[in-house]
């Protein structure tokens, strides 16, 4: 299947995790911290919330979240608005 | 096994212990500060510079110390995250509005800077709140940091006056004390900070655990900007004898949404208990609706030192002469860890206290062991 990250398309296997795809792209990071630092997975298991990725414009943990087709992953953007929705 | 000698001791580095530490040294005295490095209060807590006046002595305390923490904003570096957002009551209905405007009356006659907000300014202040609420008032001194960071900074700001050293300590003697590992420090002054920790060294000191269970969110784009604690808190949280729940959230500075408060008396165990979590974010998302949109990344707890009358103990061991206390601060430790301090070296060095002493004297406990008899 294809999948967007950060606006470039990539083919991806069924069943692969997002974080499985942004490391197969060659970039494994999934955000930029508070203090500018780019992040990626550590446990892979759905604990220590570093694998934060925005998924069609939602917060999910990359791990934990199976690719689609179609799925757009941004990890660049600046930080989701809430409470507005 | 070695034998050190200092002007003071301070067992506990958390936030009171710290603050003591740096008072006793800009005092002149050479301070050893020992901690075991144990899960402690001030790295769970929520770091809320808050006045509150559920009593006189309450409202003394606070009142002085946010003042302080307000002074020392100013040398505080960046990454004690000072801000001073102020604190938004939330009155969700015509009984809670009442107690709002009492509060409004007590605080202003007393110097504090507060303003009661009808319905339609809080929806234009804060839109994230429910629609329909009576009112609020706003504190606007009150202010939030992060805690264990300001206690490094007040370790640090002593310079080589205070000399800080990873120490389990076992046993408190007549003038010196011993750690795990057989070491003895010796010191005129020995000043016990160490929270719930303080009665395992002390079992005369009376302190009950009360456990807390906290929430923090993802980083959001969003608009609250005060700390919204609803006035139901006053109620709930200290005259309950149940576990009890009430909404306080604290916007931090990286966008991530920070949620307290409950209280329970019966556990002593660290684990974060799925019905307690589940009522506390369920009451923070009866005031904020959106919440719900919000991903939690971490919850924890921690617990916090109360005494049975609710006042900490400041001030000498009423039988140990060279012992003095600073715990049992309950949820307050954060805010009145400066006038604590102040307290505790003004009794040291036999002056006029920042504000009455009375209420936090240790020697009360005294009073309750023989009238009890």
């Amino acid at each position: 299947m294809q999948i967007r990250i950060d606006g470039e398309h990539h083919d991806v296997p069924a069943g692969m995790t997002v974080a499985a795809a942004l490391a197969l792209s060659g970039d494994v990071t999934t955000r930029t911290s508070v203090t500018g630092q780019r992040r990626a997975p550590v446990c892979g298991m759905g604990v220590c919330q570093e694998c934060r990725v925005l998924i069609n414009g939602v917060r999910r943990l990359a791990c934990q979240t199976v690719c689609c087709e179609g799925m757009d992953v941004d990890t660049r953007s600046a930080l989701p608005v809430a409470g507005e929705l | 096994m070695s034998h050190y000698q200092s002007d003071a001791i301070v067992i506990g580095a958390g936030i009171v212990g710290a603050a003591c530490a740096a008072e006793l040294a800009r005092r002149g005295l050479r301070v050893r500060v020992l901690d075991a490095g144990l899960p402690a209060a001030t790295a769970a807590g929520m770091g809320h510079l808050l006045v509150l006046d559920d009593n006189p002595a309450e409202l003394a305390m606070s009142q002085y110390s946010v003042a302080r923490w307000k002074e020392w904003s100013a040398r505080m570096p960046a990454s004690c995250a000072y801000v001073n957002n102020g604190t938004l009551w939330l009155a969700d209905s015509a009984g809670e509005f009442a107690v709002a405007e009492k509060k409004f009356g007590v605080l202003r006659d007393a110097g504090v800077t507060c303003e009661l907000w009808g319905g339609q300014r809080m929806a234009v202040e804060e839109p994230m709140l429910k629609p329909g609420l009576h009112g609020g008032l706003i504190i606007s001194d009150d202010s939030i940091l992060y805690a264990p960071r300001a206690a490094r900074w007040l370790l640090e700001s002593a310079g080589d006056a205070v000399e800080f050293r990873r120490a389990q300590v076992m046993r408190i003697d007549d003038d010196s004390v011993l750690d795990s590992e057989g070491n003895r420090y010796q010191a005129p002054v020995m000043v016990l900070a160490n929270g719930l920790q303080g009665s395992e060294l002390c079992p005369d000191i009376p302190l009950i655990a009360k456990k807390g269970h906290l929430a923090i969110t993802d980083r959001y784009s969003h608009s609250i900007r005060h700390t919204l604690v609803e006035l139901g808190y006053v109620t709930s949280a200290h005259n309950a004898t149940g576990p009890s729940v009430a909404c306080n959230i604290q916007p931090r500075p990286t966008g991530q949404l920070f949620i307290g408060a409950t209280r329970q008396f019966d556990s002593l165990d660290p684990a974060v208990e799925p019905w307690m979590l589940g009522r506390l974010l369920r009451r923070a998302q009866q005031y904020v609706p959106g919440l719900g949109d919000f991903n939690i990344i971490r919850s924890w707890t921690g617990f916090r030192a109360a005494t049975p009358d609710g006042q900490p103990f400041i001030g000498r061991h009423p039988k140990k002469q060279n012992l003095w206390l600073a715990l049992g601060h309950e949820g307050l430790g954060v805010t009145t860890a400066p006038v604590t301090a102040e307290l505790l070296a003004a009794d040291i060095f036999n002056e006029k206290p920042p504000i009455p002493k009375e209420p936090f004297d240790p020697a009360r406990l005294q009073l309750e062991a023989e009238s009890a008899e």
